[in-house]
């Protein structure tokens, strides 16, 4: 490209070639991929309706809440006194009568997460892997797979919250067939809320995952298997040092995302479980919610956001670096503990 | 090619019958989990065509008998406390109106963060893709506050508006206008067209698939989005189809007939999206993997 460009400026002017070349080759050809070709407003005009929209929903709200936690704002009240971080001070002081409802979410946020994202992250990559080959129908059952994941999280716990009815429900009459206790009650009592929980997640989202999957097992070049198949590697040498290294820039993005999706655990506790047996299933972002705009601690609710946020971001940043830092070998590990 | 495979030993014959039947069991394993899969959604629709009684039969039975449709003459009745119509219409009008500015917004800024050069680009676009990693928790108490000041709590416009500042959306159409051909941009520019025009003329047009793919994803996560609809919309008559869900089973808590009726009513669109344009959604997912 840029000899084109020498080429044409040649002619013009034996002087000139040099700069041009050097520096912007493109100058020269009128028409720029991207130089300052239009008025210095210009950009700001396509950018200024998403600017207003994500300053004044996005920006603005971020700041917003910082100032918010600051002080003790009850929505309901006239006066919202600054208090400094004592919204921050309270999460932290065993004490306090924020202390108890706020860890004992981030807990129920905690097993939640540890408990689904294994599964969300190995139950979707085995059914990808399934599906890498060409067979027929494959394009129908990739589509069922990804359908729950479209009806959107109230439709699938008011759904599953009926199939895990102790007394009619679908689940432990089933069970009861199979000569398994058939009085589970999975919305009520823990452990079998998790299971529920974390179970009817994996079901919804499954999917979405698997079908990322598969697009970047695509992305794998064939010569790769052909060139390990050459070399005698069987299926499991293949999968371990073609798959998984081809797959490393997808892994870490769908352990982010997943991790993200998991740890903001919301609608499924809600209607499901109530956040019971107790508390027991309610999660931060429950938490959050209900105390900010149920009972309109919104300080308080603002802190525990910001608390929950510095874990997901620690947690991400951690992610971000075994992804960078490790070898192929031990991040299967990784993926698969 | 052809020759090779003919002259293979029957060694190696024996392999491709084996990967023959391999791929015979993989269809049948995928089958049996793809069938298992799909059954809650076929009993949703099952059970929302029986009757009370038979809704709650033992043993749970996979026909309905009579078919019935009663559930939905109920949830559906004028007049109700959960008036389960009108939510529908307010999803609609929600959905479609915030999917409609998610793609004019979104287009917009995304083509100069692709194609031109200006002070501050790099600035905003990495600051909007920061966005996609901050919890969204972070913004509801203070969204909460700054739409209570606009008046508009209690109002579908809290669903439309708000929301409609896709992160996510840039980034996508970002994605697409980089991997278009500049060639045409350039012609245009030749024929003296300016920005605006190119973007309008050249460029909108050949993202269609682009900007429908953003289009369902944007109108699959509003119709779906619960959190926000269930805090923000208190009345009745104003909440969307996932809020009202929740009203419903708070009303109506074994009534498990109107309830999937209800899950029915609320899934007969998005499901309908996916079954015709399921290539576009997947697809949409695939190449950019961000929940909608």
């Amino acid at each position: 490209m840029s000899t084109k460009v020498g080429e044409r400026a040649l002619p013009t002017g034996r002087a000139r070639r040099p700069s041009a070349s050097d520096q912007k080759p493109q100058k020269n050809r009128g028409v720029p991929a991207g130089t300052r070709q239009q008025g210095l407003a210009t950009p700001w005009l396509f950018l200024a309706p998403y600017l207003l929209l994500f300053g004044s929903f996005v920006i603005l709200p971020a700041v917003l809440g910082v100032w918010i936690s600051l002080h003790s704002w009850d929505y309901t009240l006239p006066n919202k006194p600054f208090i400094g971080l004592d919204n921050y001070v309270a999460l932290f002081s065993p004490g306090s009568t924020v202390f108890g409802p706020f860890w004992g979410s981030m807990r129920a946020t905690g097993i939640f997460t540890v408990l689904s994202v294994p599964l969300l992250l190995i139950v979707p990559l085995a059914v990808a892997l399934l599906m890498s080959k060409k067979f027929p129908g494959r394009d129908f059952l990739r589509a069922i797979y990804f359908a729950p994941y479209v009806l959107g999280v109230a439709v699938i716990s008011v759904l599953w919250r009926y199939l895990l009815d102790n007394n009619i429900g679908l689940v432990n009459h089933y069970l009861g067939l199979l000569g398994l206790p058939d009085d589970t009650a999975w919305t009520t009592t823990t452990p079998a809320a998790w299971v529920a929980l974390v179970g009817v997640t994996v079901w919804w989202t499954l999917g979405f995952n698997a079908v990322i999957y598969l697009a970047g097992l695509q992305d794998i070049p064939i010569e790769l298997y052909e060139a390990a198949r050459v070399d005698g590697a069987g299926p499991w040498m293949q999968f371990l040092h073609v798959t998984i290294p081809g797959l490393k820039p997808i892994l870490s993005f769908i352990t982010i995302i997943t991790l993200l999706a998991s740890a903001n655990m919301f609608g499924q506790s809600y209607l499901m479980t109530q956040g019971g047996p107790g508390r027991e299933t309610r999660t931060a972002i429950y938490q959050i919610a209900d105390a900010g705009l149920r009972n309109f601690q919104m300080g308080s609710a603002a802190a525990m956001s910001y608390v929950l946020t510095v874990f997901l971001m620690a947690i991400s940043a951690l992610v971000f670096y075994i992804f960078r830092e490790k070898q192929p070998k031990k991040l299967k590990k990784e993926v698969r503990s | 090619m052809n020759a090779l495979t003919t002259t293979m030993s029957a060694d190696s014959r024996g392999r491709r019958a084996r990967r023959r039947s391999g791929t015979i069991t993989r269809v049948v394993v995928l089958g049996a989990i793809a069938i298992a899969f799909i059954s809650p959604i076929i009993f949703m629709i099952v059970t929302s065509l029986k009757t009370r009684a038979d809704a709650t039969a033992i043993p749970p039975s996979w026909i309905p008998n009579p078919i019935s449709l009663q559930a939905f003459a109920s949830i559906l009745a004028p007049g109700t406390s959960t008036p389960v119509l009108q939510w529908f219409a307010n999803s609609m009008v929600a959905a479609a109106l915030n999917a409609t500015l998610v793609v004019i917004t979104a287009s917009l800024a995304a083509y100069p963060l692709a194609r031109m050069q200006f002070r501050g680009k790099n600035f905003v676009f990495v600051i909007i893709v920061a966005t996609l990693l901050v919890p969204p928790v972070i913004l509801v108490i203070p969204n909460y506050l700054i739409v209570s000041e606009l008046g508009w709590l209690n109002s579908l416009v809290a669903i439309i508006i708000p929301t409609a500042a896709s992160a996510f959306g840039v980034f996508f159409m970002r994605q697409f206008f980089v991997g278009l051909p500049i060639e045409l941009e350039e012609a245009a520019r030749l024929d003296g067209a300016n920005r605006f025009v190119i973007f309008m003329q050249v460029v909108l047009p050949l993202a269609k698939p682009a900007l429908a793919t953003l289009a369902l994803l944007a109108f699959l996560g509003n119709w779906n989005d619960f959190l926000w609809p269930v805090y923000v919309l208190f009345s009745p008559e104003v909440q969307t189809l996932p809020a009202g869900l929740s009203t419903l089973q708070s009303a109506n808590a074994v009534r498990y007939d109107l309830l999937m009726a209800g899950a029915v009513v609320a899934s007969v669109p998005v499901l309908a999206l996916f079954i015709f344009l399921q290539r576009f959604i997947i697809e949409g997912v695939s190449r950019s993997g961000v929940k909608g």
